[in-house]
């Protein structure tokens, strides 16, 4: 079904497409491509009280104002007086518009066994009436409601159903679009087969009640010569009309916004690679109760505003007056932002509507507002059937990308656990997700956070711990060692700890130093003592060498005095005698000297 | 039984149509017998005048209405069948009288 319905799409815009006169109505004409098939006539049915005459009567209404085109109610149940008082509670001043000749209403009644019958009729009454209405304004369109009524009145169907065909031709040949409703019935759209003779478009209308709440639905089911949306779309009314939520953005093609603001938590930014999220996109803010998301929300909601953008919290658990008041205790002033204008709380019980409902709600709201920031507080309070939740939250995801508007859910944790499947589901949608955690240790409880994930950009992988306090949130390391993340208390504890730790290591190591050196002085005065021993004994070595050679010397002088003594003695042995001597200068001196006192005597 | 005062009649047709021209026929040969010199008898082109189609609420055509006495009474057709054009006139009894 994806692939089937673009394509006739394509084509539709290719060719010249069927004229269309639009409702005015926020979604159905973007369903429908542009609106009902212009100058034919449309069928609305649908059960008792699901919509079908503020349809038609918006459809009238906005073509009166909106579009230039006048139109006629023709109402077979409802007195004129009544319809008026019916859809003033929708802003709609019907009775200004029927003097100022761009509304007609005509009331046609019809009461059973009122009218005797004998022999042939036609409506011919009707029919110059709704043209005489008609010409009166110059009228584009009509409404018909509900002309089943005449079933009633009259007792011959077969005429009836002549009378029909032949109105509905007199509309086309007219030119005029119109809505003729019809009640639902038994095995067919309505109860007496409209749909046989008004087969250009054909749209539903649902009231269905599940698990005590309502949600209105609507399906094209037939538009003849045009592409249309072919699922049931949840449809609104309320003071602001009709609006139908239009699921137009299947297709994951939003513009891409690569600027990056700020979550006004300077050290969460600081957490993230380019110094805040990227806008547009989605932030996914989880946690058990208490641990500070509304908060946090707040800020960011509170640093949109001081941008000067425009801010919109959808809150389904407190009301906006309550987190205002919070919102002062961490320092901010959400309340100047909502009287300027740029803050906008919308709460909601989640048990008021719907989940379709709920978003319907939020669509509308979102065209009104035109928000550049939207909180959703909390999506864990919806409730609803796992598979229609999450389609939901895709659907409201979508809707918010589709916006470009950043946006930042917050959903309660329901485990502890880190498991992906909790969160229902939707943190795979979300582009960053930031986990909230109360640590409990010690006899006190400490606020974390830390950043699961966070598209396109680098983040820290830190757990870190934060307080709240009236100067707003601010983050602190936490500290990680062994023992695990410590926060709080423990934190202080083990950082002092560290610190006497360090201490004692630093007086360890100087002590060391200490000793070290003194045995190096110890080592070097040995060195020192050594070599004084080692020069003593070169002294005394060079001594003993001194006197050695003296005592030579000596020696050698004596020898020498004493050969001088003998030479003049003898007197002839003068040229022979001293050479014996001299040859023999290696003789022992006692030799020597005994050789000399020998050669005495 | 029957009353005795004016009985007023007012017969919307739609053109000059061969129904047309029957239907006023009928309706008038039924007042000429049945009701003789007290009735009074509006004919009504609705094509003419559209606004008093309106007013009287008319929807099918041709079709009579007994303005007086009070209630009104409708009947549809082309009012062929004379005694049930009476009856549904309530006017029956007073031919029988």
């Amino acid at each position: 079904m994806p692939d089937a319905l673009p394509a006739p799409s394509h084509e539709a815009e290719a060719a010249p497409t069927l004229p269309k006169a639009p409702t005015g109505i926020d979604g159905f004409d973007a369903i429908t491509q542009g609106g009902l098939p212009a100058g034919r006539p449309s069928l609305i049915c649908g059960a008792a009280g699901c919509g079908k005459t503020l349809f038609a009567t918006t459809f009238l209404v906005n073509g009166a104002t909106r579009f230039g085109e006048p139109g006629v109610f023709v109402s077979f149940e409802e007195r004129a007086e009544d319809l008026v008082a019916n859809v003033a509670s929708l802003g709609y001043d019907l009775d200004r518009l029927v003097a100022e000749g761009r509304l007609a209403i005509d009331h046609v009644r019809v009461e059973k066994s009122e009218i005797e019958e004998t022999g042939e009729y036609d409506l011919e009454g009707l029919f110059i009436r709704l043209g005489y209405a008609v010409d009166s304004i110059g009228a584009k369109r009509v409404v018909l409601d509900t002309i089943e009524t005449l079933f009633s009145g009259f007792t011959d169907p077969a005429l009836l159903r002549a009378e029909l065909r032949r109105l509905f031709g007199w509309i086309k040949d007219r030119g005029l679009t119109a809505i003729i409703t019809g009640e639902r019935g038994e095995g067919q759209l309505t109860r007496q087969g409209l749909e046989e003779y008004v087969s250009d478009c054909v749209v539903l209308l649902d009231n269905r009640v599940s698990d005590q709440i309502t949600t209105r639905r609507l399906r094209v089911v037939k538009y003849r010569g045009s592409a249309h949306g072919t699922n049931e779309y949840p449809f609104l009314i309320d003071h602001a009309g009709i609006s139908v939520l239009p699921v137009t953005s299947a297709d994951l093609d939003y513009a891409v916004s690569d600027g990056v603001i700020s979550s006004g938590i300077a050290g969460l930014d600081a957490m993230l690679g380019p110094g805040g999220f990227h806008r547009g996109s989605s932030i996914l803010v989880s946690g058990e109760s208490g641990t500070g998301k509304t908060m946090l929300s707040s800020s960011f909601a509170d640093a949109a505003c001081r941008r000067g953008e425009r801010c919109m919290a959808f809150v389904f658990e407190e009301s906006g007056a309550q987190i205002i008041r919070n919102a002062r205790s961490i320092g901010l002033d959400l309340q100047a932002h909502v009287e300027a204008g740029l803050l906008r709380f919308e709460a909601a019980r989640p048990s008021l509507f719907g989940l379709e409902m709920h978003l319907a709600r939020m669509h509308r709201d979102l065209e009104a507002f035109q928000p550049d920031v939207v909180v959703v507080d909390p999506i864990s309070a919806l409730r609803g059937p796992t598979s229609e939740l999450q389609a939901t939250l895709l659907r409201m995801i979508d809707l918010l990308k589709a916006r470009g508007i950043t946006a930042v859910f917050t959903s309660l944790r329901t485990e502890g656990a880190l498991d992906p499947g909790d969160d229902l589901g939707v943190s795979s949608l979300m582009d960053a997700w930031i986990k909230l955690l109360n640590v409990e240790a010690n006899g006190e409880r400490s606020r974390t956070l830390y950043v699961i994930k966070a598209r396109g950009m680098s983040h820290s992988h830190q757990i870190r711990e934060f307080g709240m306090s009236g100067a707003g949130i601010r983050l602190v390391d936490a500290y990680i060692g062994p023992a695990g993340v410590l926060t709080g208390t423990a934190r202080l504890a083990q950082e002092a700890q560290e610190r006497a730790a360090a201490l004692r290591r630093r007086q360890d190591s100087e002590r060391r130093a200490r000793e070290a050196t003194r045995r190096r002085q110890a080592i070097e005065r040995q060195i020192a003592e050594l070599s004084a021993g080692l020069e003593a004994i070169a002294d005394e070595e060079r001594m003993l060498h001194d006197e050695d050679s003296l005592r030579e010397a000596v020696l050698d002088e004596e020898r020498r005095q004493m050969l001088a003594r003998r030479a003049s003695a003898q007197g002839s042995a003068q040229g022979s005698a001293p050479a014996v001597p001299v040859t023999g200068s290696g003789i022992t001196p006692g030799v020597a000297q005994g050789a000399a006192q020998r050669a005495a005597e | 039984m029957s009353a005795p005062g004016p009985v007023a009649l007012r017969l919307f047709i739609a053109g000059p149509g061969a129904r047309s021209q029957r239907t006023v026929e009928s309706v008038r040969r039924i007042c000429e017998a049945h009701l003789p010199g007290r009735h009074e008898l509006e004919i009504v082109d609705i094509y003419q005048q559209p606004a008093l189609a309106e007013r009287d609420g008319v929807l099918a055509a041709p079709i009579l209405l007994r303005v007086a006495p009070l209630p009104v009474r409708r009947i549809a057709g082309d009012l062929q069948d004379e005694g049930r054009v009476l009856r549904a006139l309530d006017l029956a009894p007073a031919e029988e009288a």
